[in-house]
């Protein structure tokens, strides 16, 4: 129990959408997205877990509502044993220095009007951790060597749009890192970058992690990727995981349906295919829409009568290997 | 270290030079504000009457001649003293005027988008308020209250004009507020006024620049009408009093057209100076607008 | 006669700060029925190569050499209004994000039509009719064409879009990233659809994508640009199993296997090139690990190493005997 560094348990992120004033006045019921609906996992100390899944899966919520981002309601939502409570002042000055976000778009997650040097250096700066002008420079410049960028000081007084891609990705990592987090919800750090400039930013990632001991909620869609970089995937659809265990389990020998059905069209390079790729027919529900029993009930080519009645629980099919399917 | 930032702020500011340079909207208005600015500043100094050297009998309402270069008014004035040290009190008035105006539309206008929620709604109800009032019957009424002193009419026009820039603050905070960058402060514990300075205030400031500019011209309209509509300083002397004094002497009527022109003409020229720097600016630091 | 062939294709923009060679002294061809695949970086001139072909090039943008023969005439030397015809009635271009284009208060049905009236002269109701069929082509219920494209989800979009793009029976149809911004399972549907319509049809298909893993199942054929240049084509075979050119063999190894071992990823040191200032010799030299005084020097010519494989590169005898 101790070295679970996060602890979920059934989280759920509801959003109201607000219709529009005829729409109100005629009576209409509010539509609810159930973005996050049920969640329940949870991360050891040093080891990265990947929520992998479709947009509109509820897996970068999930992440923002662990760091506090999004207002959720959970049965249990534990950060080094401790319940997550951002409205206490203390606490939350605490635990914005140990959990940290990197972001997906380096290009939306700058400020343009920021120098380099203020940004790598502005968690310092709004915690009070610095206390001369000299230890902040000497600071964001070992942050941003850490980060692959050497010489800092080059850096220090450009703006982002002088950056490359993987250059800003590095100077949002140099900013997440300089607080010494032991948590970071990483959202698709790599999907906007080129394939040759992914690489590197992957391999910091992994590097800081060594070297710190950090834990890793890494989101992404790209199925190949999870499995690559981390020790346990999870499997989301429609705000719900799916299935959940080793990362080599999933990929090799996943039970989920749709789990199988993401491993039969990822893309392997260099391989022809024959004939027209496994897809899955129709496309996700819309998310505002109840569903009763499985929610991927609507797509799944195994269902039955009691898929579309009842939900079906997370299921332990082997140590560690969870699968929320009737069938399985 | 610091002579490589200031270095950047050289480089920021040459290429915002180089972009009004390029701008012949910009350009236009920025060399006709210069000449005014400067013709307030020397401008009494060089010319070698006062606003005081009244003249005798036969000196009144005098055409222009080589003595008097726009002539004299009704008291044997000499009217491009007049005209000058008018620059001064226009001027000064428009640009103090904006700077309460400015600070604070700013300020309501990020605090109610930034915030939003209850606090939105009280402030732009009271923004509303302030948009829609009649503004030139309320300045009317604040003025004679608070008396004809030009301290009274830069507040009146100060507090009075400031609506316009709230919203459109308001509704760039809106969208900042939104932008990734703002959620990854908050995310390494930033603070809300840590937030509105660094992080919004510098994104809604080429607005607030541009607006700004084009608030100017009004202030400056404003004191023009309320000084000829006699709610001004009497004891010094701007543009809209010298019309005023103009319009009480009859001179529109009798053909002294050297009297009332000139200061119509210096308020038309500011308002105009202003304008086109506003609406160069607003192009020129709104990346949207420049791709078109 | 191939359908159709490039040869020594170049593409220039003129910015303020200089010259941008997008595309330079590239060549390929695609027969009837032929998928070919064109994967790059950003900033690699895939993207461009597509809009010389279609004549779309923004105006900066200018084709100065080179010849674009569809079936034996060549686009190239076409004026604007004789490009009208060919634009939609040969080849159809369909972009990344495409869906976003599609007028929001405007039905599907007439957007389809719209076009085909444009270009068939044929009646509205006639237009209607056929854009109906179009929908089903791309497997949407013919009666939506009375919807509004909010009420389409994105890959739905996107299939509209492809039915645009077929709306006047185009030989060859070109897909900018089609699937970029789509979820993978909606990938693998369009790419399906669009296998499906190129042999249904007999049309050529280019595929231009920076996601290499997707090309082997998709494409007969891949051409890899680097910095406006082909630096290596062929088979899919080729590309993969003999590959011939230092930074195709990086690019592969960009993404992982998840047939082989759990290993780290290679990378590319370096970033991709500034096209303002392209490296002398070989452009890809700076980043290559075989790089010797040649090739900062002398570009290396794109030479046909086996049969329909092209590498431009000097070092290519070493890379072969290390396979």
């Amino acid at each position: 129990m101790s070295d679970n560094i996060v602890e979920v348990k059934d989280l759920r992120v509801h959003f109201t959408l607000k219709g529009s004033l005829v729409q109100d006045a005629a009576g209409r019921r509010k539509k609810i997205v159930k973005a996050v609906d049920g969640v329940s996992f949870e991360i050891k100390q040093g080891e990265i877990l990947s929520l992998v899944g479709e947009s509109g899966s509820g897996k970068t919520t999930t992440g923002k509502a662990i760091l506090g981002l999004v207002p959720f309601e959970a049965e249990k939502m534990l950060f080094r044993g401790e319940k997550i409570n951002i409205k206490e002042k203390e606490y939350k000055r605490k635990f914005r220095q140990a959990a940290q976000m990197i972001y997906q778009d380096p290009y939306q997650s700058l400020n343009p009007r920021n120098q380099v040097i203020d940004i790598v250096t502005e968690p310092l700066v709004v915690n009070k951790l610095v206390e001369s002008e000299e230890e902040r420079l000497e600071l964001g410049k070992e942050a941003l060597e850490r980060a692959g960028l050497t010489p800092g000081e080059d850096f220090f007084f450009r703006y982002p749009y002088e950056l490359s891609g993987g250059q800003r990705q590095r100077v949002v990592i140099a900013s997440s890192m300089i607080m010494g987090p032991s948590f970071v919800v990483a959202d698709e750090p790599v999907s906007m970058l080129d394939a040759s400039i992914r690489t590197g930013i992957l391999k910091l990632m992994m590097d800081l992690r060594r070297e710190n001991d950090l834990a890793y909620l890494f989101i992404t869609h790209d199925l190949s990727l999870a499995w690559l970089i981390s020790d346990r995937i999870a499997i989301m659809y429609l705000g719900k995981i799916m299935e959940m265990g080793d990362s080599e389990i999933i990929i090799s020998s996943g039970k989920h349906p749709y789990t199988k059905a993401l491993t039969d069209i990822m893309p392997k390079p260099g391989i022809k295919k024959e004939g027209p790729r496994k897809v899955l027919q129709g496309e996700t529900p819309d998310p505002t829409e109840v569903i009763e029993g499985c929610k991927f009930c609507s797509r799944c080519p195994i269902k039955e009568e009691i898929c579309s009645r009842e939900e079906p629980p997370m299921k332990e099919v082997e140590p560690g290997h969870f699968v929320a399917c009737h069938k399985v | 270290m610091s002579s490589a930032k200031s270095m950047m702020r050289k480089r920021k500011l040459k290429e915002f030079a180089g972009s009004i340079r390029r701008n012949k909207m910009a350009m236009t208005g920025t060399i006709i504000l210069s000449i005014f600015i400067l013709v307030a500043i020397f401008g009494p100094i060089i010319v070698p009457f006062s606003t005081l050297d009244f003249g005798d009998a036969e000196d009144m309402m005098q055409p222009p001649s080589s003595e008097h270069l726009l002539g004299t008014d009704d008291m044997g004035r000499d009217v491009l003293a007049n005209l000058m040290s008018g620059a001064r009190i226009s001027l000064l008035c428009g640009f103090l005027a904006t700077i309460i105006s400015m600070v604070i539309g700013t300020i309501i206008g990020i605090a109610s988008g930034y915030f939003g929620k209850a606090i939105d709604n009280v402030l732009m109800r009271f923004t509303d308020f302030f948009l829609v009032i009649p503004w030139l019957p309320l300045m009317m009424v604040l003025a004679a209250i608070l008396g004809t002193s030009i301290w009274n009419i830069i507040f009146v026009i100060g507090i009075t004009s400031w609506a316009g820039t709230a919203r459109v603050v308001r509704a760039q905070t809106l969208s900042v507020k939104e932008r990734q960058f703002v959620e990854r402060t908050v995310s390494i514990g930033a603070g809300n006024i840590h937030i509105m300075i660094r992080h919004v205030l510098p994104n809604v400031f080429p607005l607030i620049f541009a607006n700004t500019v084009l608030i100017a011209a009004v202030a400056i309209t404003s004191e023009t009408t309320l000084s000829f509509l006699g709610l001004g300083d009497t004891t010094r002397a701007s543009w809209g009093m010298m019309l005023h004094y103009a319009f009480e002497s009859g001179a529109a009527s009798s053909g002294a057209w050297w009297y009332y022109l000139p200061p119509g003409l210096c308020v038309v020229l500011v308002v105009l100076s202003f304008a086109l720097m506003g609406y160069a600016f607003d192009e020129i630091m709104n990346p949207k607008l420049k791709e078109r | 006669m191939k359908l159709l062939e490039v040869k020594n294709l170049r593409t220039y923009f003129t910015i303020s700060q200089g010259t941008v060679k997008a595309v330079d002294d590239v060549s390929f061809d695609l027969d009837h029925g032929e998928a070919l695949g064109i994967v790059g970086e950003s900033g690699c001139g895939k993207t461009t190569s597509a809009l010389s072909i279609a004549k779309l090039l923004p105006k900066e943008g200018k084709i100065v050499g080179g010849e674009i023969l569809l079936e034996g005439e060549d686009l190239a030397k076409l004026s604007d209004e004789e490009i009208q015809k060919h634009r939609w009635n040969d080849v159809s271009i369909c972009f990344q994000g495409a869906m976003n284009a599609l007028n929001p208060v405007m039905k599907i049905g007439e957007q389809i039509a719209e076009a085909i009236v444009l270009h068939h002269k044929s009646s509205e109701k006639d237009a209607m009719k056929k854009a109906a069929e179009l929908l089903e082509l791309v497997e949407i219920p013919g009666e939506r064409i009375n919807n509004y494209p909010h009420e389409f989800s994105g890959g739905m979009k996107q299939r509209v879009m492809i039915a645009m793009a077929l709306a006047c029976d185009p030989k060859i149809i070109i897909g900018d990233e089609p699937t970029t911004a789509l979820d993978v399972m909606v990938q693998a549907q369009i790419l399906n659809l669009l296998e499906r319509l190129r042999t249904e049809f007999d049309m050529g298909f280019i595929l231009i994508t920076h996601d290499l893993s997707i090309l082997a199942e998709t494409c007969d054929k891949i051409a890899v640009m680097y910095a406006g240049r082909i630096v290596e084509k062929g088979s899919s075979e080729d590309i993969f199993q003999r590959t011939g050119h230092p930074y195709t063999k990086k690019l592969i190894k960009c993404f992982p296997d998840i047939k082989g071992k759990k290993t780290m990823m290679e990378g590319i040191p370096g970033a991709p090139p500034n096209m303002l200032e392209i490296p002398s010799g070989c452009p890809f030299h700076p980043r290559c690990e075989y790089a010797e005084e040649v090739c900062r020097t002398s570009m290396p010519d794109n030479i046909e190493r086996h049969q329909g494989h092209f590498v431009a590169c000097h070092k290519w005898e070493v890379i072969r005997s290390e396979r």
